[in-house]
């Protein structure tokens, strides 16, 4: 199983919704060119926002009947995009144009053993890796984080079929998920795939660092949708070009800079590849880096970066208390 | 993914190739720590061993641009490097170093395929990973058995694989294509019987009291010096599904109770084949010939490759022009013969197969 980025856009009907935990929703899809999902796709879809025409992408929790049915789940983020919440008006009989199964996140059947990490909505991603861990009798552990069972969609599914296999950790019960001790029981041989918040993809990433683990072992994939802080509006300038552009909460800075019809370079548009990199020439405020471009030193650096996925946000500190009440400005300069 | 059409079997003159199946994909001793390149089913893989041994199969072509992983070098326990930028794999397909940055893309992989190693061929699957049963690979327990002496070859035949399935399940072509090794008359005459399973297909054909053509001549001389006389010579045609064949073939003196189990009055081979496909018009035809008498002779094992290397160019030659014939002549179907109730049964068990996989539409 590998990536597949080939975009096949086909029409889809939705046949069933249903509330499976506190602002999370299950869709059923039936796809007008059905294709088998591997565990660890997602399809890309178009979203209507503001009448606007824009792409989400979801991961496929189930894949049922060879593709004919494609569930996806979407919880209605409170700092939306507004994605989320156009998805949650969705009804049975409705229709959208989605994409054939996409692949980034390959399960490898074949490891010595598995644990498959679930924060939150990262459940989606994992879910369907798991039934397929479990059809193949792979030695595997599902470890579901959340802060309370309420907001833990298939959590009663995956208990009845995974058993003692499913590791749960619940903040509200005081069993939060202690990710030194997570790592610290890591066997070397053993592959990691995980999805959910940055906070936490960062917490496992810098302790399979510390304890010298292979890096290829650690599997995750993001959709940059996630940073550290909350999402602010801030403004970016670039004297050269003598720009100076607002960045909404729901608007990347490279769409804000797109709209200015700056000549942006990029191509995977989720922290992926680099290739979105601005330079920075002065700060006021600090970065939220949400790529995986850059390491951690060159992130710290605040040199550059990158522009599809990360943002700047007011206070140095982050936090919103600190903030001075004014926006960020970053000022830049592009290739 | 292509789903043919659907037709009889007696129309489909060559067929589509099942990918939930292991195919070997190269000799054990071929594979190495120098990455080779080797197409089977219309993919292209790099194939080379990890510093323990292991055989790995990858794509052969890189995440980035891809370039093809054969022409680079392995590094490391398990890697293989990429000769154009630089990127390193591991023998899973996960990329473990960005020359030029200081993180690593978590998308950056490459398909890595399941590999058994297994009867002195490297065997990988190309299919659902999540199918890929190691109990599945077929038998072919002559090859590394301390019962049996041999070797083989591989042929690069120029044309479908269903049409070495073809040549393999019926034999009277020997008659006509080696007439001086292996031919002889009675093939032709001689009765057969064909029976089938879910997987496998045998057909079965004893020739009694009749003479001996050269090459079991030859044989029965070898391990009965001075041999005159009359043989009974058999083939049991052995199929296990997709495209392994092997036959028991041999002959002994006549009247020495072989149909009956006691072949010790006799020589015993098997001819090992099984085929892999390349593309829609050529495959990797791997053989071998092994025996159970004079095992400790290597001068036996060498002049019996070499003599079924002379016999299977003989082959080689006629499938070829077949393919072109096939080729040349689009219009023109095949037409089936009692001769062919064992190739039609191989046709019948692979279209199966391909329809399980959605890539051949039902017969109506």
């Amino acid at each position: 199983m590998a990536a597949t980025n080939n975009e096949v856009w086909q029409s889809a009907t939705v046949v069933a919704v249903t509330d499976v935990a506190a602002g999370i929703r299950r869709i059923e899809l039936e796809p007008s060119a059905p294709k088998h999902a591997e565990p660890g796709s997602h399809i890309d879809l178009t979203v209507t926002i503001n009448g606007e025409q824009e792409k989400r992408s979801y991961s496929v929790v189930e894949s049922l009947d060879g593709g004919n049915t494609l569930v996806i789940s979407v919880f209605k983020a409170p700092v939306s995009r507004g994605g989320s919440v156009f998805m949650h008006t969705l009804k049975p009989g409705d229709t959208l144009r989605i994409t054939q199964p996409l692949q980034n996140f390959p399960l490898r059947v074949g490891a010595e053993r598995y644990v498959l990490l679930a924060g939150g909505i990262g459940i989606t991603a994992i879910a369907n890796m798991a039934a397929v861990l479990r059809n193949v009798k792979a030695d595997y552990t599902v470890v579901y984080a959340g802060r309370s069972r309420a907001a833990m969609a298939y959590l009663t599914d995956l208990q009845d079929l995974h058993g003692d296999r499913l590791q749960i950790h619940v903040d509200d019960e005081g069993s939060s998920l202690d990710v030194s001790a997570l790592i610290g029981g890591i066997d070397p041989g053993t592959e990691l795939y995980m999805c959910g918040p940055i906070r936490l993809m960062d917490a496992v990433r810098r302790g399979w660092t510390e304890r010298e683990l292979a890096l290829p072992d650690l599997r995750y994939e993001t959709f940059g949708n996630s940073g550290w802080y909350d999402p602010e509006e801030f403004v970016v300038r670039i004297p050269r070009l003598g720009i100076e552009a607002t960045v909404g909460q729901g608007r990347s800075m490279l769409e804000a800079l797109e709209d200015a019809d700056v000549d942006m370079m990029f191509d995977c548009r989720k922290g992926e590849c680099g290739l979105c990199e601005v330079r920075i020439l002065n700060l006021d405020g600090a970065v939220d880096h949400r790529d995986v471009f850059y390491s951690e030193r060159q992130q710290h650096a605040q040199e550059k970066m990158c522009c599809c996925v990360s943002r700047a946000v007011s206070s140095a500190t982050g936090s919103r208390a600190d903030s001075p009440g004014r926006p960020a400005v970053v000022t830049i300069d592009v290739s | 993914m292509t789903v043919l059409q659907s037709s009889s079997s007696t129309t489909n003159k060559v067929l589509g190739h099942p990918l939930n199946a292991w195919y070997v994909a190269a000799w054990d001793h071929e594979v190495t720590r120098k990455p080779m390149a080797r197409k089977i089913a219309d993919r292209p893989l790099a194939l080379y061993r990890t510093e323990d041994g292991k055989a790995v199969a990858l794509a052969d072509a890189c995440w980035h641009r891809l370039a093809p992983l054969s022409m680079g070098k392995t590094v490391g326990k398990d890697g293989i490097q990429c000769p154009y930028h630089g990127i390193v794999y591991n023998s899973a397909g996960r990329c473990a170093s960005m020359p030029a940055q200081e993180s690593i893309n978590p998308s950056a992989t490459v398909p890595s395929f399941p590999v058994v190693e297994r009867h002195r061929f490297v065997w990988v699957w190309l299919g659902d990973p999540t199918q890929a049963d190691p109990g599945l690979v077929p038998d072919m327990h002559q090859m590394d058995s301390q019962d049996w002496a041999g070797d083989g070859e591989t042929i690069f035949a120029p044309c479908n694989y269903q049409l070495v399935l073809d040549n393999l399940m019926d034999l009277t072509h020997e008659e006509f294509v080696h007439a001086s090794s292996i031919g002889q008359e009675e093939l032709s005459e001689s009765e057969f019987v064909v029976t089938h399973d879910d997987r496998t297909v045998t057909v079965s054909r004893w020739m009694l009291n009749i003479d001996a053509p050269p090459f079991w001549l030859k044989n029965m001389r070898d391990k009965f010096p001075g041999f005159e006389g009359k043989v009974d010579r058999w083939q049991i045609i052995r199929f296990e599904a997709p495209s392994t064949i092997r036959i028991d073939v041999g002959v002994a003196k006549a009247g020495t109770g072989a149909p009956d189990g006691d072949r010790s009055q006799g020589v015993n081979g098997y001819v090992m084949n099984t085929i892999s496909p390349e593309t829609a018009k050529s495959c990797h035809y791997f053989w071998a010939f092994m025996r159970n008498y004079c095992l400790d002779s290597q001068l036996i094992t060498t002049q019996l490759r070499n003599g079924v290397h002379g016999v299977f160019g003989e082959d080689e030659a006629m499938l070829k022009a077949q393919q072109e014939a096939i080729d040349a002549n689009p219009d023109y179907e095949f037409y089936s013969l009692n001769i062919d109730a064992g190739g039609m049964w191989v046709r019948r068990l692979i279209e199966r197969m391909l329809q399980a996989e959605g890539r051949l539409a039902a017969a109506l």
